[in-house]
């Protein structure tokens, strides 16, 4: 189909999380209790060239900062950084995280100094790292977390964090660290006026458990997907927008295409663009759908039932109903995905406006999408 | 199939469709622990969704109870008599006590219902979602019919050994 650009089978469990680095040369993703890298080329199959395997429980989240550093996190309740050395492979740190929970979902700030963890222990740590000590330490946002962190993520500025979790609120803290960050990162911010370590922004109420949260930098907007569907997009004024997925069945992640368009995934295994029009946000357009299962089967099954009275004989309409079963199942189209989509991420971009999105699945696949 | 039994799976089909949406959730109050939380009791509220209850008459029941990371499906499947009541207990029994091999199986059906099916994240990631409720769908169907078959057998079978045995008795 038009809309893939690329697809690679590349393990044979599920995907939970992948990241490419700056440059797209290399690709980590997460499978069972390690990390794989690869090493990425313009139309092969993606080369492994280190596995990260020091977690000893599922790996739930990995990220690649610009420095080209890999974070992962696992739900072993630990967090680990892999410093890339010269000769190929990775050293790891652990991180000092504190929580006695898995930990779920992990993100870089863009500066590459800090990162943020989140976790089922109703905690975001969030993490730097200390001269000193040689060693990760982290500062906790607790209150008022309620459930688990499902998704996090930083806003340009690196100081603002909007996380979303399964208490059904999406929200804004402030990930300021003293002595990292400085006062002229959020100079003029419209949310707000002081940014102490921890305090809320912003929240926002959705009802439903919230998969993933994503920054708009360049417009200080916010969208967020939930469990129930919907795809919301806020922003400082606490304008909300909301739009519904086409099927019916929630998404998994999303990404901004531009300042105005969204590319969503999930449990439909396939892609959604939304755009914003002079209607507010609606489907533009649906990547990869499979063509309609049309009515062809259910007509011959009931052609099936009429001659199966002439037939008489039950053996000889079991087995033709077999046959038939198999037929069906076989006429079936399938997306490229075959299984819901865990993970979107910007893969190519021109002139601020991204024109290739990476997918990851639970069926371990990795699928290019074409926009 | 007839005429009320098709908007009745219709029902149950779109109602597990719904439920399948599972991610991997790791516990929130026991550490280092993932277990399916609809199975666990006082857990957090917010991890369970509203059950789905579908009826269609008082014998033919489907209960569908969904969490963050696992669907428990419970159905109650048609016992008109009290025939048809050992012949539901002896077939369902008979296939809990192989659950294994069934995968999605539950050893013991919530009380109330006849078999109960529990589909957890590792389910839906190693199978075809679609295939599952196929599954599930296809299993409604047959069963009533493999039900009524065992009984119009046993009746025969009945029929014939009390034949065979009152034939003594004439002369």
């Amino acid at each position: 189909m038009s809309d893939i650009a690329a697809q690679f089978k590349l393990v044979k469990g599920p995907i939970y999380s992948h990241c490419f680095n700056q440059d797209r040369s290399l690709l980590a993703i997460t499978y069972d209790t390690d990390c794989y890298v690869y090493k990425v080329f313009a139309s092969k199959q993606p080369q492994l060239v280190a596995v990260l395997p020091d977690h000893d429980k599922t790996v739930t989240a990995v990220d690649i900062s610009v420095h080209g550093r890999i974070v992962t996190c696992s739900q072993d309740r630990n967090a680990i950084v892999w410093e890339p050395l010269s000769n190929g492979t990775y050293k790891p740190t652990l991180v000092l995280l504190r929580i006695n929970r898995a930990a779920t979902t992990v993100s870089w700030a863009s500066t590459g100094y800090k990162f943020a963890v989140g976790s089922s222990a109703r905690i975001i740590a969030v993490c730097y790292y200390e001269q000193d000590n040689d060693w990760w330490v982290s500062k906790h946002i607790k209150k008022p977390i309620k459930s688990t962190i499902n998704a996090l993520s930083w806003h340009s500025n690196s100081v603002l964090l909007a996380c979303g979790g399964t208490d059904g609120y999406a929200r804004v803290f402030s990930g300021f660290i003293k002595g990292l960050d400085t006062k002229e990162q959020v100079a003029g911010s419209p949310w707000g006026e002081k940014f102490p370590f921890g305090s809320l922004v912003r929240e926002w109420y959705q009802g439903a458990w919230i998969h993933d949260i994503q920054w708009r930098s360049s417009i200080d907007r916010v969208a967020f997907v939930a469990h129930d569907g919907s795809l919301t997009i806020t922003d400082y004024t606490d304008d909300i927008i909301t739009a519904d997925s086409p099927e019916g069945l929630p998404f998994n992640s999303l990404c901004w295409i531009n300042d105005h368009e969204i590319l969503a995934a999930g449990f439909s295994n396939h892609p959604v663009l939304f755009s914003e029009g002079s209607k507010g946000w609606e489907v533009s357009k649906i990547l990869d759908r499979p063509p309609k299962a049309n009515e062809k089967p259910l007509l011959s099954t009931g052609n099936d039932d009429e001659e199966g009275t002439n037939f008489g004989m039950s053996a000889l309409r079991k087995f033709k109903e077999l046959d038939l079963k198999g037929k069906v199942s076989q006429q079936e189209e399938k997306s490229t995905h075959e299984n819901s989509i865990t993970e979107l991420a910007p893969y190519a971009e021109s002139n601020n406006n991204i024109t290739q999105v990476s997918s990851v699945a639970l069926d371990g696949k990795l699928v290019i999408y074409q926009l | 199939m007839s005429q009320s039994l098709r908007p009745y799976l219709t029902a149950v089909r779109f109602s597990l469709q719904a439920a399948l949406n599972l991610s991997n959730f790791s516990s929130q109050e026991v550490e280092r622990h993932n277990r399916p939380e609809v199975e666990v009791g006082n857990t957090s509220a917010e991890l369970l969704l509203q059950p789905m209850h579908i009826a269609r008459n008082e014998h033919e029941q489907v209960l569908i109870e969904p969490s963050v990371n696992s669907v428990r499906m419970s159905i109650k499947v048609k016992q008109a008599d009290e025939i048809e009541q050992i012949l539901v207990h002896k077939f369902t029994n008979f296939l809990e006590q192989r659950a294994e091999n069934f995968y999605v199986l539950r050893r013991v059906p919530v009380p109330g219902y006849s078999i109960s099916f529990l589909i957890t994240n590792k389910h839906t990631e190693t199978m075809i979602t679609e295939k599952l409720i196929e599954f599930i769908i296809d299993f409604m169907e047959e069963v009533d019919k493999e039900i009524s078959e065992m009984k119009l057998f046993l009746n025969a079978r009945a029929r014939f050994a009390a034949e065979a045995y009152l034939e003594q008795f004439v002369y």
